[in-house]
């Protein structure tokens, strides 16, 4: 039994427990949406739910069947390529300009920074109905509707507010008379930008791209808006799935994308670690 | 700085300012790559919708001459043979043309029953003599439809005439204007009360974020470094999960056959599977579960800054546990709880995959009848001034925010 000051009340030590219990059920109600569609992705019926065979773990009611659609079919193939091309190819985009951009507003020479700052973290409050048919109405112009190149550059531009957010994060930590110190030896300010700068916030810079990659692969309203068919991505087929024919492949694509966020996310942890001992901070 | 220039000889203070200049200007190279990109982009994007929900220029590109004659016009009876005569002209070349479609698609907004009569009477006058139009034009026209008599109808298409209207922005917010150009109530009331929806769940899912998070991040924020470090896992999992994933994960809990109705059935709580999906309840509960991170996040990053000990200290002097958190833990978690807030509230007005996919008929939201206009009815224009009237709503909701809290607190993961 836990030591309570003395001066505890009864209902102190109540809403000790009482915070317990709720801050596990808060978590529970997080993850246990999550946790269920894992093996129901491995029922061998086509079902959403247990069968009594799953409950007593009968291995006759557990499949591989849904993974193997997936790998079957070849819509399935296509977007999954589509999601990676799209996501990358945004992501590099995105990465490379915002980059840039975030060296240039964390100088104290900046002009008009609020503004310009505002200006480049719109696209994350603009809601993606709204930027979606923005989009469309102008890139008809251009021939870039149905176009790889159009979702692609609708992805980068979702993408680089995050970029923004975490590559100016980082340099936050950084020691600018650096930057001067190379600049007085007589080096370009792009070539200081290379050799000093990037080296020195690497972790920012990479977390940064894996949030705009992971806007990008997720995204599916600018891609209803803007996408052709060949450019179904994963998302796309999952929405449709979802509307039209709803079968347990899609809780093993589901599954998949579960296990690609963990492997992520421990990823951008790591990163993140990184970053704060290079910066000195941790 | 103008302290240290003033008590430079003149031309060292010149080679200061240059200096400065040159500074401003490298600074500004970096950003200007993004900021082509972006107003190319995005900015260029949003400014075509803006510009778009005052402007559509369909109908004078179609039939300018038939609009010019109807200038004249009083607006009471049917208007002069000549006009009559050019509208038929007008619609024998569109048959042609096969931009009938499009006139028929424009003048059915206003008058609803108009698409058909205006495609049959197109149809009509395809084959027909020009002479004979020029001759007979205005009798062809009444012959084909009785409705080519009505002033209701060329009020209609006078109306639809200008390239620059507000009336899109009347019709997003359920008014119009009546014969005299009044501006009055529209019979069908549709948009003002799905925007009241809307704020209204994203009320209530921002009160049930509140509801969860707030204890959750209170928790892990006074929790040893370990176990928030652990704790975290579980929200920012969720958090890094694709929004279809989550989504799906709801469809199979609450489907007539699903996890939920099911384990229900077994404990014999319920005999026949009950109606969980597909209404404005479902929507809530999947966005409050997709939304909670955006409210724990801020909260835990404000709440670990904040040092228990002035909790223990009220309590050890005699308040009650509520008393000490209302007077001294809440002003200090506030600027957390309003980030959070905030986040979640602007987010949920804008949502629009888990409403389309959960929402059923009573689960819709602003931007399902946005999508809804832009991928059916094809009434872009509306599309674009319901669209523009929920930017603005978004950006003041944001300029409210950063006058009175500022964004300092909006941080990620």
């Amino acid at each position: 039994m836990k030591r309570f000051p003395e001066y505890y009340s009864f209902w102190h030590i109540a809403g000790h427990y009482g915070l317990r219990v709720t801050a596990f059920l808060v978590l529970l109600f997080l993850m246990l949406p999550i946790i269920v569609i894992m093996p129901l992705s491995f029922n061998a019926q086509p079902f959403f739910t247990f069968t009594e065979g799953m409950l007593s773990l009968d291995p006759e009611a557990y499949s591989m069947r849904w993974y193997q659609e997936i790998i079957d079919d070849q819509k399935w193939r296509i977007a999954i390529r589509n999601s990676f091309v799209v996501g990358i190819a945004a992501a590099l985009i995105a990465t490379t300009l915002g980059t840039l951009a975030a060296v240039g507003l964390a100088s104290p020479w900046m002009p008009y920074k609020r503004l310009i700052t505002a200006l480049l973290l719109s696209p994350m409050i603009v809601p993606l109905i709204i930027i979606a048919a923005g989009m469309f109405f102008f890139y008809t112009q251009f021939n870039l509707v149905g176009t790889f190149a159009g979702l692609i550059i609708a992805h980068a531009a979702l993408g680089v507010p995050f970029v923004i957010i975490t590559v100016t994060a980082t340099l936050s930590g950084f020691d600018r008379s650096l930057f001067v110190a190379g600049l007085s030896l007589g080096a370009s300010p792009l070539k200081v930008f290379w050799d000093v700068v990037i080296p020195l916030i690497r972790p920012g810079v990479i977390s940064g791209g894996l949030f705009a990659f992971v806007t990008s692969f997720d995204e599916v309203v600018l891609v209803l808006f803007l996408a052709g068919p060949e450019q179904r991505t994963i998302p796309r087929q999952m929405f449709s799935g979802l509307r039209e024919q709803i079968n347990p492949t899609i809780l093993a694509v589901a599954t998949l994308l579960v296990v690609l966020s963990a492997a992520m996310l421990f990823t951008l942890e790591a990163l993140r670690r990184r970053s704060a001992r290079l910066s000195g901070a941790g | 700085m103008a302290s240290m220039t003033q008590n430079l000889a003149p031309e060292d203070a010149r080679n200061a300012a240059r200096e400065v200049r040159k500074r401003r200007l490298q600074a500004f190279f970096f950003v200007v790559p993004l900021l082509v990109f972006l107003i190319f982009a995005f900015v260029a994007p949003i400014a075509t919708m803006l510009y778009r929900s005052v402007h559509n220029p369909t109908v004078a590109n179609l039939i300018p001459q038939t609009l010019a004659a109807l200038e004249d016009w009083s607006g009471e009876g049917v208007p002069d043979d000549a006009v009559l005569i050019q509208f038929a002209a007008d619609m024998k070349r569109m048959a042609n043309d096969r931009t009938s479609g499009q006139l028929a698609d424009e003048i059915n907004r206003a008058l609803p029953g108009m698409s058909s009569v205006t495609k049959s009477t197109a149809r009509a006058l395809r084959r027909v003599d020009d002479a004979e139009i020029a001759a007979n034009g205005a009798a062809m026209l009444l012959e084909a439809n009785a409705r080519w008599g009505e002033a209701a109808t060329w009020r209609a298409i006078r109306d639809a005439g200008p390239i620059y209207s507000s009336s899109y922005y009347l019709t997003s917010v359920d008014l119009e204007r009546d014969r005299d150009g009044n501006i009055v109530q529209r019979d069908t009331q549709i948009y003002v009360q799905l925007y009241t929806k809307t704020l209204k769940m994203a009320l209530i899912i921002t009160g049930l974020t509140i509801v969860l998070g707030y204890p959750l991040a209170f928790f892990m924020a006074h929790a040893s470094s370990s176990l928030a470090n652990f704790l975290m896992v579980f929200v920012l999992l969720p958090f890094w999960t694709s929004l279809l994933v989550r989504t799906t994960a709801w469809i199979a809990l609450l489907q007539t056959g699903g996890v939920v109705n099911s384990t229900l059935q077994w404990f014999g709580i319920i005999d026949d599977p009950l109606q969980l999906l597909y209404n404005e309840f479902s929507t809530i509960l999947a966005m409050t579960h997709i939304l909670l991170p955006f409210m724990v996040l801020p909260l835990y990053a404000v709440m670990r800054g904040i040092d228990s000990s002035y909790m223990r200290a009220a309590i050890s002097m005699g308040s009650t546990p509520l008393g000490a958190w209302s007077k001294i833990y809440l002003p200090m978690s506030l600027p957390g709880l309003s980030a959070g807030a905030l986040l979640v509230f602007i987010i949920s007005i804008g949502y629009y995959i888990t409403p389309a996919l959960v929402g059923g008929t009573d689960g819709q939201m602003i931007s399902n009848i946005i999508a809804f206009h832009m991928q059916v009815s094809n009434n872009w224009e509306l599309a674009a001034a319901l669209g523009s009237l929920l930017l603005v709503l978004i950006l003041v909701l944001y300029w409210l925010f950063d006058r009175f809290v500022g964004t300092d607190n909006l941080k990620l993961g």
